[in-house]
């Protein structure tokens, strides 16, 4: 068997292969020499400090640790690996923030069902996709119900939520709403009525003009001046509506590019057919604009993800504010790398799962041209 | 320009003593909460524990207040406020009091419409050297490199510091704390300069505190202290009485713990401070026994201090200048009569 995976052929292959891509002068032999060292030096350094010498529950005496006075690289100065302990004692700060333990279940069947809900959304072939639609339009009702409360259940006011709970919900809802509102301002923004275009133009110049740290800022501060005595916004939803403002400006303007590819022949042939605006924008222009768009527009959902992390600055917690709150408890300070690696690795999976759909949506949708 | 300028600090006034604001006592009441504005977190003075319970001596000042209106000083909620959004945050009306380790200073105690009500940290930027630098004082340090976080007033006070004593450094800058600690450590600058209870908790995490020395010298005046807005007088009296509380509890020796005995006292001026005589809370617009409802439950200010930041605690800070102004201390409150 290894012989013949060793065989000639294989091995002049893979000789070839070696010095066509990674040997082919003297500069490339070189550089590859060097990132091999810096791998072989890099990895196994960064695997010892993130897994094999790292603390977990216990230190390397056996002890539970408690706080940062156990972590076995405070102990002992030849111990270097992470601390772990501070992601998992605090984990449910980290995931749900403040909100009470008892009632932590709620958060997870929202987090369990929220697959199942967009699903439908996200791909073509989902068993039982009739029923799962359904599902979809009930499940923000059910999502809500469940995470504030109401009757039958205690309202957990939304200063109590945190962690990836607030980075989910910003970040999500903001990009599901801005969506559709932003397909809405990319078509006002070409639109020959003056009123409607002028509208948009000005929205979406008004919301890119300005860094999103302004809008939440605004959002946040300006806006209960201006209301009347009495009017609460939450401040999670004055959070949510500044991040789908600026998530749909931004997008809009995607979609836009992908409106201003399609040639305008498409839009008098079907003019000529007989076809509605409406009608020729949903069936002709839309779905292949969109289509054009898919890489910018996941490239703003992406941003806008990330961005979430920017609402500590008007006082909501989300996953890294809650881990630069664990910093300052004087049980756990100073194990900021493990937080930080803690909150990119989350953030990496979330962004990197985005990146790769939005992969998938491109080769499904260059196979099969129709939406 | 100018003129914009007072009209909007007209605005402000008329939006800010509109009558909704001018009873904050009773709205706190009504909401059944004390919202307080704190810090997104700050070691030993605003911070989560693991179980999510805000703890620290800002947070103390919070729950006194809600100890005083509710008896129950769990009856208030901590919002996080950033540095940049704490004035407007209360302005605004979103939070009831700001206890968020600030500088009582002339601009903001006037301009920023703010009412400081007392101090319960006194705070001034100082230097950490390490021991073997073999330096006593800030007046030894000429020709040392100084690590120091761009863009604050701590950079400005340097300056000055070392222009009037006409000493010579280098400045290395930093841009957060983690970058100043990792410069300093590494030995990329002699002295590392911020508020000294900053350099206590960066000292408290170095694999050997006691190689570190946080020199005497302070060339700063950091009063800080818990604040409400301007113009509602009775609040303002419910937090600063709140403060005082704890800070003449001290003073006369009551704590959490033995309070209770002292219910039974024969000084009047304690049972004053209990509720057990005359009708303080009734003047002030709360329980007659708030006095008691604070100490019990949140302890005098001396307890308060060894319990975030005293030296049974990772931030090891002497009381020093926030000792009692019995002990030559500047905390002092005056008489509860």
């Amino acid at each position: 068997m290894l012989m013949r995976l060793l065989n000639v052929s294989n091995f002049s292959v893979a000789k070839k292969w070696v010095h066509k891509n990674l040997f082919s002068s003297w500069a490339s032999a070189l550089i590859t020499i060097f990132c091999f060292y810096i791998i072989l030096k890099i990895i196994p350094a960064g695997l010892d400090w993130l897994l094999f010498s790292a603390d977990f529950v216990y230190n390397f005496r056996g002890e539970q640790i408690i706080d940062r006075t156990f972590c076995s690289k405070v102990i002992e100065p030849g111990q270097h690996g992470a601390c772990w302990a501070i992601i998992i004692v605090r984990w449910n700060q980290f995931m749900y923030g403040f909100y009470p333990v008892e009632e932590i279940w709620r958060v997870n069947i929202v987090f369990a069902l929220t697959p199942f809900a967009l699903l439908p959304l996200f791909f073509d072939k989902v068993i039982f996709k009739k029923q799962l639609i359904y599902f979809t339009f009930i499940f923000p009702f059910i999502a809500y119900y469940l995470l504030y409360g109401g009757p039958g259940l205690t309202e957990i006011s939304t200063s109590k939520w945190g962690g990836l709970l607030v980075t989910l919900f910003l970040g999500v809802t903001g990009i599901i709403i801005a969506f559709p509102f932003s397909i809405l301002l990319a078509l006002g923004r070409r639109s020959k009525m003056p009123v409607i275009k002028s509208v948009s133009v000005i929205f979406i110049e008004c919301i890119r003009g300005v860094p999103l740290i302004t809008i939440l800022f605004f959002g946040n501060i300006m806006l209960p001046l201006f209301l009347p005595d009495g009017v609460n916004v939450d401040n999670l939803l004055r959070g949510l509506v500044a991040m789908t403002f600026f998530a749909a400006a931004y997008m809009a303007e995607a979609i836009r590019g992908g409106l201003q590819a399609i040639p305008n022949g498409q839009l008098e042939a079907a003019r000529a057919l007989g076809l509605s605006y409406w009608q020729s924008t949903i069936q002709i222009v839309l779905p292949q604009a969109l289509r054009i768009s898919i890489p910018a527009i996941v490239n703003s959902a992406i941003g806008v993800l990330k961005d979430t992390s920017l609402v500590l600055i008007v006082g909501l917690f989300d996953l890294l504010g809650i881990g630069r709150a664990a910093l300052a408890d004087m049980n756990w300070m100073k194990l900021s790398h493990e937080v930080y690696a803690f909150v990119a690795i989350i953030f990496f999976i979330l962004c990197f799962s985005m990146s790769r759909y939005s992969l998938y949506l491109e080769k499904k949708l260059k196979t099969d041209n129709s939406i | 320009m100018k003129y914009i300028k007072s009209l909007m600090v007209a605005l402000t006034v008329v939006l800010f003593t509109s009558a909704s604001f001018a009873d904050t006592l009773n709205d706190v009441k009504a909401r059944g909460m004390l919202k307080c504005g704190s810090n997104t977190g700050l070691v030993g003075f605003a911070a989560p524990d693991d179980a999510g319970v805000w703890k620290g001596v800002d947070v103390d000042v919070c729950r006194a207040v809600a100890a005083a209106v509710f008896g129950d000083a769990n009856a208030m909620e901590v919002v996080p406020t950033t540095s940049k959004a704490r004035f407007t945050v209360l302005q605004s009306g979103e939070i009831d009091m700001l206890a968020r380790n600030t500088t009582w200073t002339f601009s903001r105690d006037v301009d920023l419409g703010l009412e400081f009500v007392g101090v319960n940290y006194y705070d001034g930027q100082g230097f950490l050297v390490p021991a073997s630098l073999g330096v006593s004082s800030a007046l030894d340090l000429d020709g040392a490199s100084v690590c120091i976080q761009v863009g604050t007033t701590t950079e400005l006070n340097l300056a000055d510091f070392f222009r009037m004593h006409k000493m010579e450094y280098e400045s290395i800058p930093v841009e957060t704390n983690d970058e100043a600690d990792a410069a300093f450590l590494a030995g990329r600058c002699d002295v590392y300069t911020t508020d000294q209870s900053g350099l206590y908790a960066q000292r408290s995490t170095y694999p050997n505190p006691d190689d570190w020395v946080v020199l005497p010298e302070i060339i700063s005046k950091e009063p800080l202290g818990p604040s409400v807005r301007h113009g509602d007088s009775k609040w303002a009296d419910v937090v600063r009485w709140s403060l005082n509380t704890m800070i003449i509890a001290e003073e006369m020796g009551i704590t959490s713990a033995n309070v209770d005995s002292h219910l039974s006292s024969d000084n009047p001026s304690i049972l004053r401070l209990l509720g057990k005589e005359g009708a303080y809370g009734a003047m002030l617009g709360v329980n007659n026994d708030f006095g008691y409802q604070i100490i019990k439950q949140v302890g005098n200010y001396g307890e308060s201090f060894e319990r975030n930041i005293g030296l049974s605690t990772p931030m090891a800070i002497a009381r020093g200048v926030n000792s009692m102004w019995t002990k030559g201390g500047l905390i002092y409150a005056p008489p509860f009569r």
